[in-house]
């Protein structure tokens, strides 16, 4: 089953290293510099949520996380590996470990939504047997089983974000990328695959680095728990909380790292434009 | 200080300037030196990605479907009446020196060196480098070709290696057929229009034909599906713009590749008769 322990856990040597870590990242584009040094880490099953206005460079640096771009300076470790210098034979290797929800699914609208789940596991040559109930049970996860059969044309827009995860994490993934999941969907919608986002993180310890201009989900990620035995989402109400998990909040501003710390200190933060992400 | 917002879209001191001629002219020159860079490292890296693993045979099956059986109606019917046409033009001429037996030789030879390859080469371009420029254009404005690579999968090896490789194999096949129905619209023309015997015409245009006629004509197809299935890959996969980007770039894929194709035809047929004097 998806939901028993985690297969995602990274052993103990590596859980004191950073899984991400960017030291002076800098990219530029015919118009501009977008990104002007940034540099941050994200350690084990910890949450990064990079908030930012639209062209702040929160999508440019989850890609140059994830090897879709390379930065024009500076260094970027992924898993250990260092990213920013891999030639892309090598990027498609570790690309392997890590899932990327695109900000409109980016799914394969000639595949079905089974075929879209299932291509990364032909892609890995996993045992045609061990296809059909892998995607049925990641398919389940999302709460999307009935919609295998169906194009992604014939999904809304919310179903077609969570096939986008169930796609990005079918192979298990130790780290996930989310770019914008919520944009343009309506509250509930956006619940609802927050309430995923939550649940990858409690059960699987799934590092997580995710770009959103909606300061709620970081705040919902970082107040709210999933309870397994239950299979509900909980309120941390205890200092400790019984995730164990971390959410920190990156605030991207003209190019390089405005502020950088917890749900708590980002509230007492008594800046001006911070205080616009939060009315 | 600028006063009024007006003031402030003067020329400030130190502000670039409009770009001579010249500097116009050097950088469309390089901006076009890299687009023929890129072109050919996109065709080296589509063939060499047949020589190593992964090889994405089901897709390229479904491409040589789609392309192949695909393309079959319009190569057939082309075919037919510009074998008919070609028999109706010449045989006129060959009437007023009673030589009318001859339109088959004459047939046979334009449709196997020439027409056949560069005719049934630029209707694929135009139904097939269209399509493949805009699915892949497609795909890379939504996002899909991202989402492959991110995915761990090489864009050229999945999506660019199967369309060239099935280009590779179904254009000959497209061509002999093509060729076959063209001298099969011949013989029809020119029974029912030159009175000539079916037989007489059929036993003319096979005797005509050597073993280098066959070999231009294949050979060219040959080159021409790979400049189409290439050239409708590079515009896919280099749209900028969105949705109005595919659609310049699909019109471009068409361009391009059905002019490559025409001036490919003339150096390769200088190359095919002077190998067919040395070789043949």
């Amino acid at each position: 089953m998806m939901e028993s322990p985690s297969r995602f856990a990274l052993t103990p040597e590596k859980s004191r290293e950073a899984v991400i870590q960017f030291s002076d990242v800098r990219i530029g584009f015919a118009e501009g510099e977008i990104l002007r040094g940034v540099s941050f880490s994200a350690q084990p099953k910890e949450t990064l949520v990079l908030l930012g206005e639209t062209g702040s460079g929160k999508t440019l640096t989850l890609k140059i996380a994830a090897g879709l771009l390379r930065p024009d300076s500076g260094t970027v470790d992924v898993l250990g590996e260092r990213v920013s210098q891999m030639s892309e034979r090598e990027l498609l290797a570790l690309r392997r470990k890590a899932g990327f929800v695109f900000q409109e699914g980016a799914l394969f609208d000639s595949l079905t939504v089974g075929e879209n789940v299932a291509y990364r596991l032909h892609e890995d040559h996993v045992n045609e047997e061990e296809i059909e109930p892998r995607v049925r049970e990641v398919l389940e996860f999302v709460e999307l089983g009935h919609t295998q059969k169906l194009l992604p044309s014939e999904l809304s827009g919310g179903m077609r974000r969570r096939v986008s995860i169930a796609r990005a994490v079918v192979n298990r993934p130790p780290i996930v990328f989310y770019d914008s999941p919520t944009a343009g969907l309506d509250p509930i919608t956006s619940q609802t695959i927050i309430t995923l986002i939550l649940r990858l993180r409690d059960v699987y310890g799934v590092t997580a680095l995710l770009a959103t201009q909606r300061l709620q989900d970081g705040f919902a990620l970082a107040n709210f728990h999933f309870d397994s035995a239950t299979r509900r989402v909980r309120r941390d109400t205890k200092p400790e909380k019984p995730s164990a998990a971390v959410t920190r909040f990156l605030v991207l501003r003209d190019g390089r790292i405005y502020f950088e710390g917890s749900p708590e200190e980002l509230l007492a933060a008594n800046d001006p434009y911070l205080q616009r992400f939060l009315i | 200080m600028a006063e009024t917002p007006l003031q402030d879209t003067q020329p400030q001191a130190g502000s670039p300037e409009t770009p001579s001629v010249v500097e116009v002219l050097v950088d469309a020159a390089k901006t076009n030196i890299q687009k023929v860079q890129e072109y050919s490292k996109l065709s080296f890296r589509s063939l060499a990605n047949l020589a190593t693993s992964p090889r994405y045979m089901q897709d390229t099956l479904a491409q040589m479907d789609d392309i192949g059986v695909g393309s079959l109606p319009i190569v057939l019917l082309s075919g037919f009446f510009i074998g008919a046409v070609m028999v109706l033009q010449t045989g006129a001429q060959f009437e007023r020196f009673g030589q009318s037996s001859l339109t088959g030789d004459v047939v046979a030879i334009a449709l196997v060196r020439e027409l056949g390859p560069s005719i049934t080469g630029l209707l694929v371009a135009g139904r097939c480098a269209s399509g493949i420029a805009s699915e892949l254009g497609s795909m890379l404005v939504t996002e899909q070709v991202d989402a492959m690579r991110a995915m761990g999968t090489d864009p050229s090896r999945k999506l660019v290696s199967p369309r060239v490789l099935a280009t590779l194999i179904t254009l000959p096949l497209l061509t002999t057929i093509s060729v076959f129905v063209g001298l099969v619209g011949g013989m029809v023309a020119s029974v029912f229009s030159l009175r000539l015997d079916a037989t007489a015409f059929w036993e003319r245009a096979i005797a005509v034909l050597q073993f280098s006629d066959v070999m231009q004509g294949l050979s060219k197809s040959v080159v021409f599906g790979f400049i189409l299935a290439t050239v409708g890959c590079y515009q896919g996969l280099n749209v900028r713009g969105g949705t109005q980007g595919v659609g310049r770039a699909t019109t471009q894929a068409v361009v391009v590749s059905s002019v490559l194709i025409i001036v490919a035809d003339t150096f390769l047929t200088k190359i095919a008769l002077f190998f067919a004097d040395k070789v043949f």
